[in-house]
């Protein structure tokens, strides 16, 4: 099979978008009321060993739908490990976890989508026929919803390119296609910033904002919290395992880098709950 | 909207991808190639029989020479889901995990086939083979034999791929249980070759071994895929 | 417990003491063998309780994956430590017995061929156990037993119509063909003498494995409790 690596030139991308009509990409709007009430995301006494090792501690919390949760935290906190047991990819050790209203999450399986630290892609493949296959595996064989996605990220569907050779800010924006390209009306985002170049990111964050707006629930894990503090509903800090607080927004004292000080604040105050 | 994807659906999808990904990298066939060639070359100077003799051990060698090629390729087709983690994808997905190992059993026996192509012409010419027996039983023998390595193997390497030592693992686990299968498919090639005796219990048991042991896997896929 | 336990322990070397003066004094001495022959009542029960064991070991592995309890667990493991252990000493066994008679060590006798094809399966299944790292061991071990036990009669199978296709000298005398009803009375009290020991050994295995992952939840509670600056240990 030949491959032709399609090096436009900025001038000739922006053109073919011209003359094409763009479609703009429409999440699920969640409109019946009654779902509102239900939690999105329900966890209660979520423990997690690896071997002696506690990466949770008993984690109890329930999310409302169509919220911009944002994950913070320092290295080893627990936060990638808990968003991988709500996914379903790791079973607690302790605790249940119910997702859409339902414990077995296969079940809800296409109505939500996960983005990992890793891109969860085919190095091999171009980003369409990447697409293309993670979309069958969820029952859609329409190659135009794949092309929708891909254009949503703002990257280019005719791309031939392999995504092995797609640069990190690319690479993770194809891999939020692969998360939404089956219109999930729950996300969940693990570091999508990493190694991500601003304009990339700022794309990405502009998108989240717009489907929860749409409806979608998001829950974002990053280190960066400034990148997420403009669209943010709440912000869930962990630390060693366990869930240290909650707040509205990204406050400014958690903007900064060095969230040890601010961890040893947060530690003498009374944790502080959100009012649904 | 979406439509609940069918076993065969993603079963055809995956395959298809599989064979894509391998015909772009080429990074298992090349090298389970290069040493299916090694292995029949130094049988070769190990096994220096007469044209008689030949007849009576080349069932063996050659498919002792098969395993070993097999066991080589059985860990890269695994190995290419753990790469950038894409095996979660698949386990987030409403697809089946019987579709995915059916996948990736067929792609193996798909390229064990190939090697098959390119090792047992070698083996006759080395040999100076000549089947007294009909050849298409040994075409049936052959197919079945390839079932029987790869379903096991297909099974195991996935489960040795959740254990850290996985290059070691998969032959330690796969070897005890395919013994059976082993010493069916060298005695139904040699009975087949010389003549001597009969292969239809060995083609029997080829076929039960087969049966049985491709729905035990289907049964138990699932947990191993899942074990994290 | 303990006291159920002390009783049959002591019940089980009763058990074998007399299976052994059976073995030795009371059963016939056999025509052609003489009193090499003797081992026969070790050779046999062993064979027999390692199956058994074996057996366990599936049923263990099957309500494993069925309802992931601990104990389901504990007893696999236990069960295939002490199956494989019977199993080495029918291995044993074999070649000592068959050594006088026909002055070789080992026949690809199809008894025996098949036994040790057993203890390779259930060695692989150890290997697994105690080798292989990684978070979910006894689920693959589970996998490994069911597979390894629904080979056996494959197993059987094919080495029985290898045999019967090249033939070698039978070490045991065929299928049982030909035993004077005293040589079975001594067969079957070292059976139950075999069995009661092979309970014993896997009550101890099972309580030692069972305390091992105890140790290990105290040790992940405690973890769960840590509280300093730095709990990444």
């Amino acid at each position: 099979m030949k491959h032709s690596t399609s090096y436009d030139t900025t001038a000739q991308r922006s053109n073919r978008f011209a003359n094409t009509e763009r479609k703009r990409y429409t999440p699920i709007r969640v409109t019946d009321t009654t779902q509102q009430q239900q939690p999105a995301v329900s966890v209660r006494d979520v423990v997690r060993h690896f071997g002696r090792f506690a990466a949770l501690r008993g984690i109890t919390a329930d999310f409302a739908p169509g919220q911009l949760y944002v994950l913070l935290g320092e290295n080893g906190a627990g936060k990638s490990t808990l968003l991988r047991v709500i996914a379903g990819l790791l079973a607690p050790s302790r605790g249940t976890v119910s997702v859409l209203g339902s414990q077995n999450i296969r079940s809800v399986a296409t109505r939500f989508g996960y983005m990992g630290h890793a891109p969860l892609l085919y190095d091999e493949m171009s980003a369409v026929e990447n697409l293309e296959y993670f979309a069958a595996l969820y029952g859609i064989n329409d190659r135009s919803r794949c092309e929708e996605a891909i254009l949503t990220v703002g990257l280019d569907p005719a791309l031939q390119r392999r995504v092995g050779q797609y640069s990190q800010g690319m690479r993770q924006r194809i891999s939020l296609a692969r998360a939404i390209v089956h219109g999930p009306e729950l996300l969940f985002l693990d570091e999508p910033f990493s190694n991500v170049d601003v304009r990339s990111a700022k794309q990405m964050t502009t998108l989240l904002a717009k489907m929860r707006d749409a409806g979608t629930t998001v829950f974002v894990v990053t280190h960066q919290a400034a990148i997420m503090e403009p669209v943010a509903d709440e912000c869930i800090v962990l630390d060693a395992g366990r869930l240290i607080s909650r707040e509205k927004g990204i406050p400014s004292r958690l903007l900064t880098p060095y969230l040890a000080e601010e961890r040893a604040a947060l530690r003498n105050e009374p944790k502080v709950e959100v009012q649904p | 909207m979406t439509s609940t994807p069918t076993l065969w659906a993603i079963t055809r999808r995956s395959l298809v991808k599989d064979l894509r990904l391998e015909w772009r990298s080429k990074d298992a066939i090349n090298s389970m190639l290069f040493f299916a060639l090694l292995v029949v070359v130094i049988f070769s100077f190990g096994f220096d029989p007469t044209a008689e003799e030949s007849r009576k051990i080349a069932g063996g060698l050659l498919w002792v020479a098969i395993l070993f090629a097999t066991v080589v390729a059985l860990n890269q087709t695994w190995t290419r889901e753990l790469r950038n983690q894409v095996l979660d994808a698949y386990r987030l997905s409403p697809a089946l995990p019987q579709a995915l190992f059916l996948a990736k059993t067929v792609g193996n026996f798909i390229f064990v086939t190939i090697l098959e192509v390119l090792m047992v012409p070698l083996f006759i010419v080395f040999y100076n083979l000549r089947s007294v027996g009909p050849w298409w039983q040994l075409l049936v023998v052959a197919l079945l034999a390839t079932w029987a390595l790869v379903v096991n193997g297909t099974f195991f390497a996935a489960l040795s791929i959740r254990t850290r030592s996985r290059e070691i693992m998969l032959p330690l686990i796969l070897f005890p249980i395919s013994i059976p299968a082993l010493l069916a498919m060298v005695d139904a090639t040699t009975s087949i070759l010389t003549g001597d005796n009969s292969p239809i219990f060995w083609i029997r048991l080829l076929a039960v071994y087969d049966l049985v042991f491709t729905i035990v896997s289907l049964l138990l896929f699932e947990p191993v895929l899942n074990a994290e | 417990m303990k006291t159920l336990f002390n009783v049959l322990a002591v019940f089980t070397l009763l058990l074998l003491g007399y299976g052994f003066v059976q073995a030795m004094y009371i059963a016939p001495t056999e025509a052609t063998m003489g009193d090499v022959q003797r081992i026969f009542y070790y050779h046999l029960p062993s064979a027999w309780v390692a199956f058994l064991l074996f057996f366990v070991n599936f049923l263990a592995s099957c309500w494993y994956l069925i309802r992931r309890t601990q104990g389901a667990d504990a007893l696999a493991l236990a069960s295939a430590e002490v199956g494989v252990s019977f199993c080495t000493i029918v291995l044993i066994t074999g070649p000592i017995w068959a050594r006088p008679i026909w002055g070789i060590w080992w026949t690809w006798d199809a008894r025996l061929t098949s036994t040790l094809v057993l203890w390779l399966i259930y060695v692989s299944y150890l290997v697994l156990r105690h080798y292989a790292t990684g978070g979910q061991i006894p689920v693959l071990a589970a996998a490994l037993g069911i597979f390894g036990f629904v080979d056996v009669p494959i197993v059987y199978m094919a080495i029985r119509w290898f045999r019967t296709q090249h033939p070698q000298p039978v070490i045991g005398g065929g299928q049982g063909s030909g035993l004077d009803p005293r040589m079975w009375v001594a067969v079957l009290w070292n059976l139950a003498a075999f069995a009661m020991l092979a309970l014993m050994f896997v009550w101890i295995r099972y309580k030692q494995a069972r305390a091992e992952y105890a140790l290990e939840e105290a040790h992940a509670q405690a973890s769960l409790d840590y509280e300093t600056e730095d709990a990444q240990q």
